[in-house]
């Protein structure tokens, strides 16, 4: 028996999962992306990730920032935060497209969650700065960076 | 069924949580409260002091300062009706945040020009103010007219805003007490405000506050004497009602 608070997430979750994703191509680069089964299994824009770039950009605050929400194995950096889940051996526990999904989306599965979607459809944020209007917290190159990176720690 | 069910089990836990408030006082560590106990030490105080030259400043040839109607140093006013601000009063068209009496008194009173919500010598004068009722539990009206206010300063602070897509509540609700980077999510209430913000290196009112979360969640943020600023200072303030005003307060 599964806990009951894993009920209430895929309740959530299959409630508005039905025909999802990323806005059409085209519009300043936006790419598609498109959620089956959980994850998002293709690469945004069909780019390669590199990780050691990623890891770079999980650690710096004006960058990813992953750091700000989780504990990592970066050690050299002194604070991590706890408001997220630690993302020790997240390689193990999830395919790499159930990560992308994660990083690009994640109220998809979770509406509740306050994790941003760092690749959301731009057009559909409320009241964002007029400097951000049409754009996506990280690019898909670096949400690419992040997904190799994560995928590696086992 | 089972869906909602579900739902009212995540949301009932968070609901009753929030009905214990806990000032961002006891989110500090020891060298931060330290600094704000202490007259001599806390920063704020400076704010205190301009407001208290601006209140019992008369300026050339006008018969009134604020200090004519409320006594030297203020003793005429009362803590508890300060702690009970935000007000409704019809008279002044319904939701009146101390600030705005404070400008009211100010323009008609004294007849002198009104200051802008932002306007540094207008948070001196709320500094001033509120300090008088340092210690009152924070008693805003949540009945009559008040009611439908607060339904929708709550339904602001459980909005999403920005590029990074949050609410108020996410932070000062859900995550209350966890690390954010090295600091501490507070519950976010109101009682210490006009406050002396360390990072910032400056005395911040409520609405300032909020505009600077606004920012840093990428969200174009609603200028201090807004109708949706008024709301949500409403709501935070209801939601702490009970904790002892702090004013002025040190945080990060």
């Amino acid at each position: 028996m599964r806990p009951w608070w894993i009920d209430s997430i895929l309740c959530a979750a299959l409630s508005s999962i039905a025909p999802s994703g990323g806005a059409a191509p085209g519009g300043d680069g936006y790419c598609a992306w498109e959620v089956q089964d959980f994850a998002i299994d293709q690469p945004l824009c069909g780019l390669r990730g590199d990780p050691a770039r990623g890891r770079a950009l999980a650690a710096d605050s004006h960058g990813g920032n992953c750091l700000a929400c989780h504990q990592m194995p970066i050690d050299e950096e002194a604070f991590h935060g706890t408001v997220g889940p630690p993302l020790h051996g997240i390689g193990a526990r999830y395919s790499e497209g159930q990560i992308r999904l994660r990083i690009v989306d994640e109220q998809q599965i979770n509406p509740m969650t306050i994790m941003p979607g760092f690749y959301s459809d731009p057009a559909k944020a409320n009241r964002m700065a007029g400097e951000y209007w049409g754009k996506t917290f990280l690019t898909a190159q670096q949400v690419e960076d992040l997904v190799t990176y994560l995928v590696s720690l086992k | 069924m089972r869906c909602q069910l579900l739902a009212v089990a995540l949301v009932l836990p968070m609901a009753t949580w929030s009905a214990q408030p806990v000032s961002g006082y006891e989110f500090l560590d020891e060298t931060t409260r330290a600094m704000q106990d202490d007259d001599f030490d806390n920063p704020g105080l400076v704010a205190v002091d301009r407001g208290s030259e601006l209140f019992h400043e008369r300026r050339e040839a006008e018969p009134n300062a604020c200090a004519s109607c409320h006594g030297k140093d203020g003793v005429e006013l009362s803590g508890p009706d300060i702690a009970r601000y935000p007000v409704y009063d019809a008279n002044l068209g319904g939701l009146v945040t101390l600030q705005r009496r404070i400008n009211y008194c100010w323009e008609i009173n004294l007849d002198r020009f009104p200051l802008t919500p932002g306007h540094s010598d207008l948070i001196a004068l709320e500094t001033f103010v509120r300090n008088r009722a340092k210690g009152e539990p924070v008693n805003v009206q949540t009945d009559g007219e008040m009611s439908p206010l607060i339904v929708r300063g709550e339904a602001l602070y459980n909005t999403r805003f920005g590029q990074l897509n949050l609410a108020c509540q996410h932070c000062h609700v859900q995550h209350q007490g966890q690390m954010l980077r090295g600091q501490k999510l507070s519950q976010g209430h109101s009682n210490g405000f006009p406050e002396y913000r360390l990072g910032k290196g400056r005395i911040t009112s409520f609405q300032q506050r909020l505009a600077e979360c606004f920012v840093s969640f990428r969200a174009e943020p609603f200028e201090p004497g807004a109708e949706e600023a008024d709301l949500i200072e409403l709501y935070v303030n209801v939601r702490g009602n009970g904790l002892p005003i702090e004013t002025p307060a040190v945080r990060f």
